[in-house]
């Protein structure tokens, strides 16, 4: 064994320096950096904030808060123009509304399967495709509803309904650009979901297996009821997907503010409005760019109270299992 | 209390079967559980029969209009059929280009930070992941009007240019590239770590000779993921003045006037004529085209180079 | 290794043949009034020992008596969790490494740790040698001689000099412990602390890594927690017995050392009941 190894041992008599080698001034630059950029999304937010707030007040300056929220006529742009944003909340509604009537039942479902009925490689081959869903661009599944979707509504339409609902759609209908995002919201339900599923424990599922239970019971009465929390996350995360979309309805749902719950009218979302307002060529300080923003500012409170009850309600079933 | 929800929990679920278990309601037959699995199959075969009718509408009414054409002419509104759609090409290749140089240093180093030194008890470290979860679910369209009011005008000013669209698109999926990166770097067992730090390694070293190295293909399928969100984005790039109608490439980041494949497909998705709508379709098979290469290509590398510990 | 039960452990053979050294007075390493917290939970109580120069000293006890959270404080791996609080000292050539002064860094290079399960680096075999050289910048005129040198020292050398450009993940466990035994003396330490280093492997390995630990100590101070009180008593030449005691009102477990002193009087005559009871395997 070879002495030169053991050179810098200390001896007793010797006191050894333990104070830092060097005071490590990189090191500290650089985990100044990586906080900075940490804290950069912070600031992002707090973009958001300002560049919402300002203009939106200044819109209120011009337009009472009362013409705003409680009349029911939409023309930002017209002269004389009208600000009842009602109209336009209700065709983000509508639109939300069928939606949800697609994406909660089937998002839940096709997550009961893949956590509790699909096999290891049924789940390889179905979570790929499900991102692949996920990742379609919108503008994408706009097109596929207005040349796709609609064309099919208009020739299959149930004219048996009584009433106004029996109408077959136009070009543009809530319905088209509602079932169409149905479907692109179901991954998002299915996989947080689905991710709550699996942190049941395995104990209760086989506890349950244990006193004879059928898959069918253990997956409605076990793991649905334990994993209500995400479940419930899932769903709002899916309804404030739906409120924010702006691509599908901007193209399939048209641009009618209609103050209407019918599947088969044309309406205009608050999104929709913010994305025709801005294609033309707007100019700063025109009401119109006023009203781009409180629209806006709308859209982020009611999305940021929606996203703030699902963050909630994730972290709590993951305190309870982890 | 933990424990004490967690008991909740499972007392209740067993509470459940044991009493459907006592009245016989279990027993109803064979064919109920068939049902409800054909059920569970049918919302499944919902979600992935869109996507084939999706990806096969666009391709069987585009199918025609795939041709030299459309890489090598600029859109037009007289030539129908022969207009192409360069322009939104080289516009999308510049604004992706800029978006992944921003991004990137961004969302790996903020990664970094609130994985491996953030202290998790600090009230400003819970803030910043608050934050970030929720900017993850902000709609998109509201990064355009941040884009519009604070990078294309307002304080940056950076006009309607490619790099405005850049920066906008970056915001965007600046949670998903740290999240994704979060959990590359997680995925490194702690006694690497502790392994390095033993040894008398800094910290910093400690990640940048061992966490990340072994953490790099997470960190790129991640990385690729939140490209391909970025690259069909188009609502936000509305705001930022992709501009709808541009016959020429971009001169630089900073300057002229933009079109990007999302946005130039919604150009012509919105025309009544039937020709544009063929555009459109051809446009989306070549969007489709590039976001599955993508998407592969990171599946691919998740697969060949992640490290099993 | 030991196949028949015994209720006193026979030390090792070649343990028993060297004479224990007498106490040089001066501790390579000593805990003074040594007490960790984790949050509000008091994990050990007032530990006292002594690590005596190329010595092997054992710390044994039942599981949660605290005999690993001591080890982790010795060169300070504590500090990685962030909850956990130390009062009291721990002294290394009669320095506090607790001392604000004291960068935790600079005692990480001269007290190495082996760990419970073997954790090479997903590199080269080489490169897991060279690793703690490289990183602390120590000067090594020839890093192949000085691998070599390592590998040597931990027995492995022979059985990797083919493939050194491999993974080490290549090697069997107990090749993997030996590696990283040989990766945590590359850096020429003074102490090496060893957690269950064994805890993982099969019979033979863990004959192999005990052989080496002998060996090892004719150069290095070697503290080793075990679960395992027949290695103690084949390795060691003393033995620190720790018991968990609850607290009354939590349940809490607290550590503390019941008994310190030469693994043969601590096998043979132990002074405390708990220790007996424990070695003759009446509890634990």
């Amino acid at each position: 064994m070879s002495a030169t190894l053991m050179t810098d041992r200390p001896t007793e008599s010797e006191r050894i320096d333990l104070s830092a080698s060097s005071p490590r001034r990189g090191e500290k630059v650089i985990i100044g950096w990586l906080f900075l950029c940490a804290a950069f999304s912070v600031l992002v937010t707090v973009g958001i904030v300002f560049a919402l707030a300002g203009p939106t007040i200044e819109f209120f300056r011009q337009v009472s808060p009362g013409q705003f929220f409680s009349t029911d006529d939409w023309a930002p742009s017209f002269t004389p123009p009208e600000f009842g944003v009602l109209r336009i909340v209700s065709g983000t509604l509508n639109v939300t509304f069928y939606a949800l009537l697609i994406a909660l039942p089937c998002g839940l479902g096709a997550a009961i399967y893949l956590s509790e009925y699909a096999g290891p490689r049924a789940r390889k081959i179905l979570k790929p495709i499900l991102e692949v869903l996920e990742g379609v661009p919108t503008v994408a599944y706009g097109f596929f509803a207005l040349t796709f979707i609609t064309p099919l509504l208009r020739e299959y339409w149930p004219t048996f309904l009584p009433g106004s609902l029996g109408d077959p759609p136009g070009v543009f209908s809530a319905a088209s650009a509602g079932l169409v995002m149905g479907i692109m919201i179901i991954p998002t339900v299915a996989s947080v979901s689905q991710d709550a599923m699996s942190a049941v424990p395995r104990g209760l599922r086989e506890a349950a297996y244990g006193i004879g239970s059928t898959r069918m019971q253990v997956a409605t009465r076990v793991v649905v009821p334990a994993a209500l929390s995400g479940i419930v996350a899932s769903f709002i995360l899916g309804i404030s997907r739906a409120v924010g979309e702006t691509m599908i309805v901007l193209i399939a749902a048209g641009a009618t503010p209609n103050l209407t719950l019918l599947p088969n009218e044309s309406v205009q979302t608050m999104t929709a409005f913010i994305g025709q307002a801005s294609t033309g060529d707007i100019a700063v300080g025109t009401i119109t760019y006023y009203t781009v923003f409180a629209v806006g500012s709308l859209l982020f409170v009611s999305t940021l109270i929606l996203n703030t009850i699902s963050i909630a309600l994730v972290r709590r079933y993951r305190e309870t299992y982890e | 209390m933990r424990t004490a929800r967690r008991n909740t929990v499972a007392v209740d679920a067993a509470r459940q079967v044991t009493l459907s278990q006592l009245d016989g309601s279990g027993r109803g037959g064979k064919w109920k559980g068939k049902v409800f699995s054909a059920v569970l199959v049918a919302c499944i075969v919902i979600a992935v029969a869109t996507l084939a009718a999706v990806l096969l509408h666009s391709f069987v009414k585009g199918f025609p209009r795939i041709d030299l054409n459309l890489i090598r002419n600029m859109p037009s509104s007289l030539d129908r059929t022969t207009s192409g759609m360069q322009s939104a090409i080289f516009g999308t290749i510049y604004v992706m280009v800029g978006v992944a140089v921003t991004v990137v240093p961004l969302g790996v180093s903020a990664a970094i930070y609130l994985e491996e030194f953030a202290d998790k008890n600090r009230w400003y470290v819970r803030f910043i992941e608050l934050n970030i979860q929720n900017l993850a679910a902000v709609p998109s369209i509201v990064f355009g009007i941040l884009g519009l009011a604070f990078i294309a005008r307002g304080p940056l000013s950076l006009g309607f240019v490619a790099y405005a669209g850049s920066l906008t698109l970056s915001l965007l999926v600046l949670p998903t590239i740290i999240l994704t990166t979060r959990e590359a770097i997680r995925a490194v067992p702690s006694s690497i770590r502790q392994a390095s730090m033993a040894l008398g390694a800094t910290q910093w070293r400690t990640i940048w000779k061992q966490v990340l190295p072994s953490s790099v293909p997470g960190i790129a399928t991640g990385t690729i993921l939140s490209l391909s969100r970025a690259i069909g984005e188009t609502a936000p790039l509305l705001l930022v003045g992709a501009t709808v109608f541009v016959t020429y490439n971009p001169d630089g980041f900073f300057s002229g006037a933009f079109t990007t494949l999302p946005t130039q497909i919604f150009s012509w998705a919105t025309r009544p004529q039937d020709e544009f709508r063929i555009l459109a379709a051809a446009g989306i098979i070549v969007l489709m085209a590039v976001l599955l290469a993508m998407n592969s290509f990171a599946i691919w590398i998740r697969n060949k180079f992640t490290t099993e510990w | 290794m030991t196949t028949t039960p015994h209720p006193k452990a026979t030390p090792h053979p070649q343990a028993a043949r060297r004479s224990v050294a007498p106490p040089t007075g001066v501790s390579v390493m000593e805990t003074v009034g040594l007490n960790v917290y984790y949050g509000g939970f008091h994990a050990v109580h007032d530990v006292d020992l002594g690590f005596e120069r190329n010595e092997i000293t054992a710390l044994i006890g039942p599981s949660g008596c605290g005999k690993s959270t001591v080890l982790r404080c010795l060169n300070r791996m504590n500090d990685l969790i962030p909850a956990a609080r130390v009062k009291g000292q721990v002294k290394y050539h009669g320095q506090d490494v607790y001392a604000a002064s004291v960068d935790p860094i600079e005692v990480r290079r001269r007290i190495g740790m082996v760990f419970q399960k073997p954790n090479p680096f997903p590199k080269s075999i080489y490169d897991n040698v060279a690793y703690g050289p490289r990183v602390i910048g120590m000067k090594v005129p020839d890093m192949d001689d000085h691998v070599e040198q390592c590998l040597r020292r931990a027995a492995l050398w022979d059985e990797v000099k083919d493939k050194l450009k491999e993974s080490g993940y290549s090697l069997s466990g107990g090749q993997q412990q030996r590696l990283c035994i040989a990766r945590a003396i590359a850096t020429q330490p003074d102490v090496i602390l060893m957690d269950e280093p064994c805890s993982a492997l099969d019979p033979i390995a863990t004959g192999a890594i005990e052989d080496l630990m002998i060996q090892l100590r004719e150069e290095y101070t070697i503290i080793i927690v075990t679960h395992n009180m027949q290695q103690a008593a084949r390795v060691s030449d003393r033995t620190a017995f720790f018991t968990a005691r609850p607290d009354e009102t939590t349940g809490n477990r607290t550590g503390l050392l019941v008994e310190y002193g030469l693994t043969s009087q601590i096998f043979e005559n132990p002074s405390d009941q708990r220790t007996e009871d424990y070695i003759s395997g009446r509890f634990g």
